[in-house]
């Protein structure tokens, strides 16, 4: 099959690499670039463990070919934050007990992520309503609700402060 | 869950799409957002050796709301119609559906023109537009035309564009009077068991206009006029809503499958149906 | 003692031991995208392995051509059941005494069955190559109803047995018939019945569901020529066993292979049994000599592997006419589909379904289950639940509602008559069990009080007024559920799987700066092991779980064990840990005692540290004494701390809790609304109420999921319906209610902590606890109504409805 040269930005550097049009980009992320945060879970769209932040939207990258992703500015888990800068989620994730077996944990604090931006002061009802692309099985949302909650309060008092 | 080989094209402008179109006929396929017809081929169930991806086409973006015309390119997502406040003055009922469609990451993808141009019976778009008597622009080989919206639609996944032509935008005049978009699904990310969009103007206590459309209960959406002329000229009230309720039912053909057997599904739509007649009702 | 010197309680403390909310280890590296799932694993020149499957439900194979799909480049091998024949691995024995074609041999007995498997250089490659063997079928005629399975005519499926009149579970009366399973009384159970002032009777259908765990099942096989070693991760939920299983089946000896489950995405019951593709994966890795992966999709996933429940379950209940249940008669017809593959210990071939007498005094009772083959995927595993215990529990409390009806009584009240009493632990139940310990009456007084039981009843009736002078379309439902667990299998004596006791396992080093590292033979998927597991371990030791790494499912570094399912992590390893902890401590107080310079006796344990009896101030603490240990010459004491305990369980331990769902129904659209969901949980000591909490959470979401909606649905054909997300139901956050969580304290007396194991118990009571609230909204419409079946989704809650002329 004859393959294509894709350069995206991802979590902030210059990528390249070749691969069949076709590719989804979940595959090219994981496979042939290491990045193996964004998990697969179903792979019809309905679960949202393979999430990442494609030009500033939330999308689920099991529905999104290589070649469409050409050019885009991909963000995945590993952009958000690492050991030595947690992003706030991250923090509140644990803080709350807002994971248990993991896998859907990085689509999940992704899209919360976006909808944070988009709704920094989100009441209970409008963090289920954003977060509804993302299954979880083990949580039962809860505790995923409550760490979002927490973050965007912290984020808000971390803004404030610096204003 | 892996996709089948293709061709992949990225034009950046109407034209070349087109040329693409006309060069590989039933072969090829322009893909916006990619959330319906993705599944499909990861699936297998669409097999599509040249593939025309409309991302790069500029001209099939915006949304422009001007005194008795809204206009949206068909690359127009879900989540842009949502977030649109001069829409949203202009047609209040677009974001009402929108956001019942899908989840938040779909409707970050999908779009208006994919939504309303594959045929899929369980899309919401379809069935708004034909409530909003719409105009689905298409450019083909031989130029512009426009095709109704209460003409589009032929069977599931048949319409009445060819094969060489792109669906371009839709168009439509703002609305006034009162709204309604009722849906019952199963869970986020269903498509509709029933859904019914209502529009209902009112003239004094009594109904100077009214257009109902209905979705996923035929093979295609179903536009009624004869539940929308059941409501205009009544006073709105019970024996109206029954008689349009009853007119609509008359048109519908639903399936069954895992959402329910016919009969259910028949009861439910004229539930909904009469849900969103009121509430349009109670907000004309 | 200085100022400064924490106190005893502030020690305590720092130790984040037993009962303390502690925030999980685990989660740094999940929040962080850092965990090592099954398909993150690459390996050098690794290939990818991908299935043919059946697209009908019952069909012979009379030719497999791969030819075309060997053409295509980085194809690299077809297997087919010719290919694993020489090996003996074209069928594999289950773990329910029966056995599984690994590739179709000769037929196919269900859609989706694995019929060839194609390696690759990578998995489009594969997915491409599927398309091109070509596979010639001829279909047969398709048994789905099991109450078919023995009426003249009616296809035989099991061709490679139907001569065989007895099975692993003794007499088979019929080529589709397993197994009849029978405990307690039969003849005094009908005598009771034939007495009684009152006879309830019913047919309760639990449907055929899956766990669908957001990760799919998957393997690397990495087969070592060189050293003739094989490698093999997978998601496991038992890697030892699955280390046994694989070395019994490939004759490559134990000791070997290596088994090792990473980062699990999930289990609930899908990740216990052993698959065609991990057989196929190590075969293929032998053959080609490099690693092979083989990874489900999700469509492979809720069509081949590990179904759940499957009952159809009939019960009389009989009681006096004041509401005391006399005896109970359950006949079970248990839809095992083409091959039994059930995941229980193996003398309990329908599980513990014998739990079935709940949480009541019921003198009398007689179970009879009755396995049978279909066209329908192998499986029957226990979906986060004890095995087969959701089955029980979802009949008794229903068959409990039916009797209230007939008795024309109120349902909590019916439940509070028949609770066993805290004094009659530990209680024999007619069916067998010894109940380790419980306190029903106070936990559910506790949950009345809290959902306010009367004021919901007297709302209830109100609404059933305004429904009836059409003031509302919306009925409301009050679903009780008081269930009992019985998990932590288990005791050696009757608990094996394939022959291996399930007993489970810890073993202990600690450092000499006084930190430690413990290995236990279960393996984590989410519940927190390496949290909870240092909590136990910090209490017993008096080292803080900071200072404690857990590591699991590795089998060279990880003593043996039975692995985790079942619940049986906590009251199993849980146990294993404390006792090994004991261990340790029982050493180290000889060394104290030496560095004290008094008698062993003369020093006594206090929470981290010994003391010299009297004299406080005197003492070594753990941490000192560990660095003696290995750096100081301890007359008549080997050098090193470590321990290691293999727990045989005297018995299970029995969970148990007390659910209220308050639910809203639409009988015009079928929808629901639930407006309260109130969950007390006992399950004795809790080791950290955080992760508790989190897991009844997760456990209801589940129970909801089932009841409301989530089914393995097959056509008359034999064709799946349901095999993608889209119409496999799973809840988003928008149709899962707020869960109110609260608990009683009721130590398993042998337990040595007295923990009993949580996990599975929210979705074993909140099934019956979510069913229970649907059939509650209507029961003042029908005289004759006493039950509908799951899943309760829209049109079968309005089928109800209609069928109660609430249309009309």
């Amino acid at each position: 099959m004859s393959k294509m040269h894709i350069k995206m930005t991802v979590n902030g550097k210059q990528v390249e690499t070749l691969a069949e049009p076709r590719e989804l980009l979940i595959h090219v992320l994981r496979e042939r670039l290491d990045i193996t945060g964004p998990h697969i879970g179903c792979e019809t769209s309905h679960c949202g463990a393979c999430t990442v932040d494609m030009d500033g939207k939330s999308v689920k990258s099991c529905t999104v070919f290589a070649a469409q992703a050409n050019g885009a500015d991909v963000t995945t888990i590993e952009g958000l934050g690492g050991p030595d800068n947690l992003h706030v989620l991250q923090e509140m994730f644990k803080e709350h007990h807002g994971l248990q077996c993991g896998f859907c944990t990085p689509g999940m604090i992704t899209r919360a992520h976006r909808f944070l931006q988009e709704n920094p002061d989100p009441t209970e009802e409008e963090v289920r309503f954003g977060m509804a692309g993302n299954l979880c099985r083990c949580t039962g949302y809860q505790n995923i609700v409550k760490a979002i909650m927490a973050a965007a309060s912290e984020m808000n008092a971390a803004k404030e402060a610096a204003q | 869950m892996i996709p089948g080989t293709f061709e992949y094209y990225r034009p950046s402008d109407l034209s070349e799409a087109i040329k693409l179109l006309t060069t590989h006929g039933d072969d090829a396929r322009v893909m916006a957002g990619g959330h319906s017809l993705i599944p499909m081929m990861k699936l297998r169930m669409a097999d599509i050796p040249h593939l025309v991806d409309l991302q790069d086409i500029d001209a099939l973006r915006g949304i422009e709301v001007d005194g008795d015309a809204v206009r949206i390119g068909a690359m127009v997502t879900q989540h842009e119609l949502i977030a649109d406040e001069a829409l949203f003055k202009a047609a209040p009922i677009i974001r009402e559906a929108a956001l019942q469609i899908a989840d938040p990451q779909v409707r970050y993808v999908g779009t208006v023109g994919g939504n309303v141009a594959n045929g899929d019976p369980g899309n919401d778009m379809p069935g708004l537009m034909q409530c909003l008597d719409a105009v689905f622009s298409v450019h083909g080989p031989d130029g512009e035309r426009d095709i109704p919206a209460r003409e589009f639609y032929e069977a599931a996944y048949f319409t009445a564009r060819e094969d060489d032509e792109v669906l371009t935008a839709v168009s439509f005049k703002p609305q006034s009077g009162g709204y309604a978009y009722e849906k019952q699904k199963r869970k986020i990310g269903d498509y509709a068991t029933a859904a019914s969009a209502v529009l209902i103007a009112k003239d004094g206590a009594t109904c100077s206009s009214a257009s109902i459309a209905m979705t996923n209960l035929s093979d295609t959406p179903i536009y009624s006029q004869a539940a929308s002329d059941a409501l205009i000229g009544s006073d709105l009230g019970p024996d109206a809503v029954s008689a349009a309720v009853d007119a609509a039912l008359g048109e519908i053909d639903p399936a069954e499958d895992g959402r329910g057997p016919v009969e259910f599904k028949k009861h439910v739509a004229g539930v909904i149906l009469r849900r969103a007649i009121e509430r349009a009702v109670s907000r004309a | 003692m200085n100022e400064m010197s924490p106190t005893k309680s502030e020690r305590a403390a720092a130790l984040k031991g037993l009962g303390t909310s502690r925030k999980r280890v685990e989660d740094s590296r999940f929040t962080q995208g850092k965990g090592n799932y099954i398909d993150d694993i690459k390996m050098p020149g690794m290939l990818f392995g991908d299935f043919v499957r059946s697209p009908y439900a019952h069909a012979r194979v009379k030719s497999i051509n791969a030819e075309r799909a060997l053409e295509m480049p980085g194809v690299i091998a077809v297997l087919t059941a010719a290919d694993l024949e020489p090996l003996s691995l074209h069928w594999m024995p289950t773990l329910a005494g029966d056995k599984q074609m690994v590739l179709a041999d000769g037929k196919v007995l269900f859609q989706g069955q694995e019929v060839a498997f194609v390696v690759a250089e990578d998995r489009y490659i594969a997915a491409d190559a599927i398309e091109l063997v070509e596979v010639d079928y001829e279909e047969l005629p398709v048994l789905i109803d099991p109450m078919k399975a023995e009426e003249d005519g009616a296809p035989i499926l099991r061709e490679d047995i139907a001569d065989q009149k007895t099975g692993a579970h003794g007499a088979r009366r019929h080529p589709n018939h397993i197994f009849t399973w029978e405990q307690g009384e039969k003849e005094a159970t009908e005598a009771v019945l034939s007495g009684a002032d009152v006879v309830a009777e019913e047919t309760v259908y639990y449907h055929r569901t899956h766990p669908c765990p957001l990760e799919t099942c998957g393997c690397v096989a990495s087969m070592d020529k060189v050293n003739g070693k094989l490698t093999l991760y997978g998601t496991f939920q038992a890697p030892h066993v699955v280390r046994t299983v694989a070395s019994l089946l490939s004759g490559i000896a134990e000791h070997n292979i290596r088994v090792i489950s990473p980062d699990i995405g999930g289990g609930f019951g899908n990740k216990v049994g052993v698959y065609p593709g991990y057989v196929c994966s190590i075969v293929a890795s032998i053959v080609t000599g490099v690693p092979v992966k083989w990874v489900e999709d999700r469509m492979d996933n809720l069509m081949a592997t590990a179904f759940a429940r499957d009952y159809w379950m009939t019960g009389k209940i009989a009681a006096t006419k004041e509401g005391k249940i006399t005896g109970l008669w359950c006949h079970t017809i248990a839809d095992h589909g083409a091959f039994d593959a059930c995941a229980d210990p193996t003398k309990f071939p329908a599980g513990f379904m014998n739990i079935c007498t709940g949480s009541y005094d019921i003198p009398t009772a007689y179970l009879a289950v009755d396995g049978i083959y279909t066209n329908k995927a192998p499986g029957g595993v226990a979906y986060r639940c004890s095995f087969r215990v959701t089955e029980a529990a979802y009949f008794i409390e229903r068959m409990i509602e039916v009797l209230a009806i007939k008795l024309d009584m109120d349902a909590g009240e019916l439940r509070k008559i028949n609770f066993i009493k805290k004094d009659q632990f530990p209680y024999n139940s007619a069916l067998g069990w010894e109940f380790d310990s419980g306190d029903y009456h106070t936990a559910w007084d506790k949950a009345m009080q809290a959902v306010d039981y009367d004021g919901l009843r007297k709302e209830q009736a109100e609404r059933v007024e305004a429904f009836k002078t059409g003031e509302t379309r919306k009925m409301m439902g009050i679903g009780l559920a008081h269930f009992t667990e019985i998990v932590g299998a288990g005791p050696m004596k009757n608990c094996d799987i394939l022959g291996m006791g399930m007993f489970d396992s810890c073993e202990i080093r600690i450092h000499p700066t006084g930190s430690a590292i413990a290995r236990l033979g279960t393996i984590s998927q989410g519940q927190g092991h390496a949290t909870t597991f240092a909590q136990i371990l910090a209490s017993e030791i008096g080292i803080s779980a900071d200072d404690i790494t857990i590591e699991e499912g590795d089998t060279d570094t990880a003593p043996y064990g039975l692995g985790t399912y079942g619940s049986r992590s906590t009251p199993v390893a849980g146990a294993a840990t404390a006792m090994a902890g004991r261990k340790i401590r029982a050493k180290a107080q000889m060394i104290a005692a030496y560095l004290l310079e008094v008698h062993d006796n003369d020093i006594e344990w206090d929470v981290d540290r010994f003391v010299v009896k009297g004299a406080e101030e005197r003492f070594k603490t753990m941490k000192e004494v560990a660095y003696a240990a290995y750096n100081q010459e301890i007359p008549g004491v080997e050098p090193g701390l470590e321990a290691v305990s293999y727990y045989d369980p005297p018995n299970m331990t029995y969970p148990f809790g007390a659910y209220v769902c308050v639910m809203d129904i639409d009988v015009d659209t079928g929808e629901h609304e639930i407006r309260k969901f109130y969950a007390l949980d006992d399950c004795g000591t809790r080791i950290n109420p955080m992760i508790i909490e989190g897991q009844v959470h997760g456990g209801l979401t589940e129970a909801l999921a089932i009841a409301m909606g989530q089914e393995i649905a097959y056509d008359d054909m034999g064709t799946h319906k349901t095999s993608t997300l889209m119409d496999f139901f799973i809840p988003t956050a928008w149709e899962t209610p707020h869960y109110l969580t609260d608990f009683t304290e009721t130590p398993s007396p042998h337990h040595p902590i007295g923990a009993k194991g949580v996990g599975e118990s929210p979705n074993v009571g909140g099934v019956p606890a979510f069913s229970n609230a649907v059939n509650d909204a209507f029961r003042a419409f029908g005289v004759d109504h006493t039950h509908t079946n799951m899943p309760h989704d829209h049109w079968r809650i309005w089928k109800t409805a209609k069928d109660l002329g609430m249309h009309d």
